[in-house]
């Protein structure tokens, strides 16, 4: 298909059934973000009815020759549900991280298993964040029983408390450093697994965040996540396949942080067009208001960054590489989604900072976009590397 | 469907692009810049590309390809990759042969096109911008009044491409309370063409300043003839053009960068080695990208018909700005040696500088 950036009308209609359904998500933005404890789920809200708007698809059935690939689709989705609230859509979503990690690294028995759960993803420890090869929890197996022993502590872990289960990152071999790093899928309820903590933060407060613990749990044998036991001892052939579950998640949390900073921009803008300032592009600086061109730079590193998610997106569905290209979308993302929140409370000044209105929520709700899933600097030493040519020796 | 593949076509135009950037550009560029000149057989070299008349339909002896802004811009980009200067000189016929195929009446085509598609270079030039502080799209001061036969203008302008071999001259300037543009011969009574300016950048363009002393061209002369024409589209179109330029030119500097950081040691390591480089380098791609999806989404805007005034001005104002960003992050990567006209990044950094500042000087 040749270059294009329009979106045909089941595009469209995907999309403007989501921004309907994330209209009645935002009433209760406030709501979550008060209520960091509550477990409360979106489905018992009383406008709750409105959330369901199953797209007719015989209607509009996918056409592969003018509608816009899954993956692209799938960013412009998520964009528009955290338009509207980031807590009720991640309450609302079924999957977890540990999810595209066990699409990404499992078996085809252990995908059709557990693919129905909710599952996080666990790999950030006390001591250890942007380098997952120092990860201290271990898994040591019981042959006698068939059995793998987890001990160590995860925190950090995205949608913790109400996952059903998790993919837990643990060591058979520490000697063997990244190399023997191996994920794990842990069911709730499991002895030896708790929920030690519920995390309080800035932003974000609807979307749980845990700690947890293992303490001797014993999972099977055929929890291990790909299923190979052995540790490599050249290279870090099955770390890197880990890593690719990044490829998705990256630019998807790019766009995760781009649908946010849309709906301060959207607020800014209504405001602004309520105080009567031109907001028209096509002219020059010369006359152009201080207010105007800020908004529109604001305006223009949104659409800028929202390009890259989608080329990652785009890449990820011709199955081309995009390790880079997911570094790239979610790096720019980070650090626009900042830039975007902050610049538009000092557009509005005190009103963007007045509880009243969303604008000084969305600013904490995206600052973690720049932190999660790899920070901006994590990005970029992967960027650099590319670039350069360089290995995880050569630079780091 | 939102798509970023190109066709085998364009793949096609890029790769011959790429070659004639290193054969023919990037050879020429220095000495180009130290002589600010041109090179004597260069317009001819680029004429043979056929740019201008691939994109004249054949009624008017072109090669009738369609009008494609989408193939133009990665055409642009690996030009202003070779050097931006000899690119937008290149390039300045289109720009006035463009503005025609676009917008002209039926007679204006026959009139000024065939002579766009023979053996030997022929050019045109837009003349939008004008001299002084606090240039203005909206506000122009050259004006048109007509009499009702005939317009008579009166301005200056300045940046006027190749001004000093044009035939003609599409002057951009306000009517009653709009704009038009209108097709001024060369040697148009009133008109007198001064130059070449010297600046700071781009130094092998011989740009020119027009000064209109009441010329009177006939009404015919209006692009678009009484219904005259759509300005902001032919400022969408020089706007997407630049962008495709810049992206060019910052993908230069970083290519340049990154062999010299890998190289050079400082505390007994290559400086690329070092997070401090390293993560300017990796900010300097991530803008260049972004700077050219800007570029293609505007573009495709232009191709599809559709109005693409915001679309061009945010690749335009976000590629002015990383470009100009990246040179100067290129001359910082080089340290001391970014400063000596040994290593090409301060001509980047001048040239960056000077065609970030142009709304107008190229358009294809």
């Amino acid at each position: 298909m040749p270059i294009d950036f329009t979106l045909s009308e089941r595009d469209k209609g995907l999309l403007e059934n989501i921004r309907a359904s994330a209209l009645i998500a935002r009433k209760y933005a406030r709501y979550y973000d008060e209520h960091e404890e509550s477990e409360l789920a979106p489905e018992q809200l009383p406008e709750a009815a409105g959330f369901k708007r199953p797209f007719d698809e015989k209607a509009h059935p996918y056409n592969p020759k003018t509608d816009s690939g899954m993956a692209v689709m799938g960013m412009l989705q998520t964009m528009a549900q955290m338009w509207g609230d980031y807590a009720v859509r991640l309450k609302r979503q079924k999957g977890g991280l540990g999810n595209a990690a066990l699409q990404a690294a499992g078996t085809p028995d252990q995908q059709k298993k557990w693919g129905g759960l909710t599952l996080a993803m666990a790999i950030t420890e006390p001591g250890c964040g942007s380098d997952p090869s120092r990860v201290q929890t271990s898994a040591t197996l019981d042959p006698k029983t068939n059995e793998w022993i987890l001990n160590g502590e995860k925190i950090f872990v995205t949608t913790g408390v109400r996952a059903e289960g998790v993919v837990a990152w643990a060591t058979v071999d520490k000697a063997a450093g990244r190399a023997g790093i191996k994920s794990f899928l842990v069911l709730k309820g499991t002895p030896g697994f708790t929920v030690a903590k519920k995390e309080k933060k800035l932003g974000i407060r609807g979307d749980d965040t845990a700690a947890y613990v293992f303490d001797n749990c014993r999972i099977p044998r055929e929890n291990l996540l790909g299923g190979k036991e052995e540790v490599e001892k050249e290279g870090s052939g099955g770390f890197k396949g880990v890593m690719k579950t990044f490829n998705m998640t990256r630019p998807g949390v790019g766009a995760i942080g781009l649908g946010v900073a849309e709906a301060a921009l959207d607020f800014t803008r209504e405001q602004l067009e309520e105080a009567h300032v031109d907001l028209s592009y096509g002219g020059s600086l010369a006359s152009q208001t201080a207010i105007a061109k800020k908004f529109q730079d604001l305006e223009t590193l949104w659409e800028a960054s929202r390009l890259t998610v989608l080329r990652a997106a785009w890449l990820a569905e011709k199955g081309k590489p995009n390790n880079m290209e997911a570094s790239v979308a979610k790096a720019h993302a980070g650090a626009a989604v900042r830039r975007i929140c902050q610049g538009c409370i000092e557009i509005l000044g005190t009103m963007g900072v007045s509880r009243e209105h969303l604008l000084e929520k969305w600013l904490r709700d995206c600052r973690i976009t720049d932190i999660y899933e790899g920070t901006g600097q994590i990005q970029r030493l992967i960027i650099a590397r590319t670039l350069l040519d360089y290995t995880r020796e050569d630079l780091k | 469907m939102i798509s970023f593949g190109m066709t085998d076509e364009q793949k096609a135009a890029q790769d011959a692009m790429r070659s004639f950037s290193q054969n023919v550009l990037r050879p020429k560029a220095r000495s180009c810049d130290e002589a600010a000149k041109l090179p004597e057989d260069f317009l001819g070299k680029a004429w043979e590309l056929g740019l201008t008349m691939a994109q004249i339909p054949e009624k008017y002896s072109g090669m009738g390809s369609d009008r494609s802004p989408v193939t133009n811009a990665i055409i642009l980009e690996e030009l202003g990759y070779g050097d931006v200067p000899l690119a937008v000189a290149a390039l300045a016929p289109s720009l006035f042969a463009n503005a025609i195929v676009d917008q002209g009446t039926e007679e204006q085509k026959k009139t000024y096109l065939p002579a766009f598609c023979g053996e030997k270079f022929e050019t045109g030039s837009l003349a939008l911008l004008e001299p002084g502080p606090l240039f203005d799209l909206g506000k122009l001061k050259t004006t048109a009044e007509t009499s009702g036969k005939e317009f008579i203008l009166k301005g200056r302008k300045s940046f006027v491409t190749l001004g000093d071999r044009a035939s003609h001259f599409l002057v951009i300037a306000k009517q009653g309370n709009s704009r038009d543009a209108f097709i001024v011969p060369k040697d148009a009574k009133g008109l007198s063409i001064s130059g070449p300016q010297k600046n700071l950048g781009l130094n092998a363009v011989p740009f020119a300043a027009l000064e209109l002393g009441n010329v009177r061209v006939p009404t015919s002369a209006r692009l678009g003839g009484d219904a005259g024409c759509d300005v902001q589209k032919i400022i969408n179109n020089s706007r997407v053009a630049l962008s495709a330029l810049m992206v060019g030119l910052a993908r230069g500097v970083i290519d340049y960068c990154v062999p010299y950081a890998k190289e050079r040691e400082a505390f007994d390591e290559a400086i690329a080695k070092k997070q401090a480089i390293a993560f300017m380098l990796a900010d300097m791609h991530i803008e260049v990208e972004s700077m050219r999806w800007l570029t293609w989404k505007a573009a495709s805007a232009l191709e599809q018909g559709r109005d693409a005034t915001k679309e061009a001005h945010q690749a335009f104002v976000y590629a002015a700005e990383k470009c100009m960003w990246i040179a100067d992050n290129g001359i910082q990567v080089l340290g001391g040696h970014g400063f000596i006209r040994e290593h090409p990044v301060e001509m980047w950094f001048r040239n960056a500088r000077t065609v970030s500042v142009l709304e107008g000087a190229a358009a294809v």
